[in-house]
């Protein structure tokens, strides 16, 4: 056996598929934030010297899964299967960014939860052993993202404090498979993940996703613990991908009531990529692009220096339409809990 | 995991935990923001009137067009969003809000093309005040059409 299905909604490797290579490529506001150190590339145009905002996150997206390729050291032939996917209707930018690469490809929407839903998927590939390595991707385009979501950008309103800014950003990574003979022991390793539910707890306000996502963040990570029978402190760092400040504060409340104390471990991407005071961007970051580059960049590097050994990393997704949205319907939630350790 | 919360509760917690923009600092931002756009429509008002010789209808009608014209070409440099943070409704309900109303789509959907870009999206904002404005004189106009028939007026 090379896994095995623990509790509801857990599988544990016991060849733990391991990270060799991870690349984040940013827009320019991501630079001009307090992670900008970590990321590989830093784009100061936004259309990625491309005609389209759409067809520029496709280049980002190109860019992130080359770099991660260049990183590894491996030939491009040594790749199987690519699992990607972005915000965008039909999964435009991804299509577009990864074709020329003639990966087999398993297109993926999961909101911004995608980073979580391709690195499962990636991991329970490699482990089951149907291919050696495997690639995950993601993307987001603040633009893009505004365009389709939301309003043109040059329209005037005033966003509520509660609102997100989606990351212009793409995270890629290679996933490698294990066995005792070449147990890649320097890596990082995804050592078991937990799948989330769709969680509605009736929040419709598409300006408010941290309060759509947040029950869906605990219920995953309220699943993984107890699957696992662990306790929060059984992790360094239990990180969620874009709950921004309100979103957080819910979950920690959530799982405080169900008997789980978060709040010392707790870290969400979203909160950290940008300085809210100097970039005025409320709640926090979003998007696909957020919780990707942040674990390329930022917890990665944490975890190669041993800052951190092992961590609960939680990608959240808030699984709205525009025409759901117009129909009258709630906004339901959907994260996926990941256990990644360094030796 | 316990579902300790019922929908409704959750969101008058959510709605508690939820911080707001202050609705009197929005107001006095609305109202002044929104009485400089008028000082500035009453500028070229006078101006037209008294330099250029116009009547008052045309002076309305230059007025309109100037403000549009200022307001499309902010909205292309990408400022009158800044001017409609600070401002509001006091940037949105003038006719500058408006034009960066229409402006803004037609931006954005250039690059789709002249017909299914421009041509389809350039009232995606503006649409319902439009069809609901045209609407809303035609049930005035009935209205008085009627008024004047019975000889009411």
């Amino acid at each position: 056996m090379n896994s095995e299905a623990i509790g509801k909604q857990t599988i544990k490797f016991n060849c733990p598929p391991a990270i060799i290579s991870s690349a984040s490529i940013v827009g320019e506001m991501e630079g001009q934030g307090p992670l900008a150190p970590y990321f590989d590339q830093i784009e100061t145009d936004p259309t990625f010297a491309k005609e389209s905002w759409e067809l520029g996150e496709s280049e980002m997206q190109r860019r992130a899964v080359q770099t991660a390729i260049s990183k590894a050291g491996i030939p491009k032939e040594d790749i199987r299967y690519l699992f990607g996917g972005d915000l965008l209707g039909q999964l435009m930018s991804s299509t577009f960014g990864i074709k020329d690469f003639e990966f087999p490809f398993f297109g993926l929407y999961g909101a911004c939860s995608t980073c979580g839903e391709a690195l499962s998927l990636a991991a329970m590939t490699v482990a089951a052993g149907y291919a050696k390595n495997v690639v995950a991707t993601t993307s987001s385009h603040y633009a893009s993202a505004e365009k389709q979501f939301r309003y043109p950008l040059e329209y005037g309103n005033q966003r509520p404090l509660c609102s997100t800014w989606t990351v212009t950003g793409s995270g890629a990574f290679i996933v490698s498979s294990t066995s005792s003979e070449q147990p890649l022991s320097n890596y990082p390793h995804i050592v078991a993940i937990t799948t989330g539910k769709i969680v509605d707890y009736g929040v419709r306000d598409n300006m408010n996703m941290g309060a759509c996502m947040a029950p869906a963040a605990a219920d995953v990570i309220y699943q993984c613990l107890d699957d696992l029978d662990l306790k929060p402190s059984a992790f360094d760092k239990i990180i969620t991908g874009d709950l921004g400040k309100i979103g957080s504060e819910i979950l920690i409340k959530i799982l405080l009531d169900n008997g789980y104390d978060i709040s010392k471990q707790h870290m969400d991407c979203g909160v950290e990529i940008y300085d809210d005071e100097k970039q005025d961007t409320h709640s926090g970051g979003s998007g696909c692009g957020c919780c990707a580059v942040t674990l390329a960049g930022y917890i990665l590097h944490n975890m190669a220096n041993h800052t951190w050994k092992r961590i609960l990393f939680v990608p959240t997704g808030a699984l709205l339409s525009t025409v759901s949205y117009n129909e009258g319907q709630t906004i339901p939630g959907i994260a996926h809990g990941i256990i990644i350790e360094q030796n | 995991m316990k579902y300790n919360q019922s929908h409704t509760e959750y969101n008058k917690y959510v709605e508690i935990v939820t911080p707001k923009h202050s609705t009197f600092k929005n107001c006095l931002n609305a109202f002044w923001v929104g009485g400089l756009i008028c000082v500035l429509g009453q500028l070229i008002h006078n101006v037209s009137m008294e330099y250029f010789d116009l009547n008052k209808d045309d002076a309305g009608s230059v007025t309109s067009i100037f403000l549009i014209l200022i307001s499309v070409l902010l909205t292309g440099f990408n400022l009158y969003k800044k001017i409609a943070k600070v401002g509001g409704a006091g940037a949105l309900v003038p006719i500058t809000g408006f034009a960066n109303s229409v402006a803004s789509p037609t931006i954005e959907y250039q690059k789709e093309g002249e017909v299914f870009g421009k041509g389809v999206k350039i009232f995606t904002i503006a649409g319902p005040v439009i069809l609901f404005g045209i609407f809303t004189s035609w049930v005035a106009g009935l209205i008085y059409w009627i008024l004047l028939s019975i000889g009411l007026l």
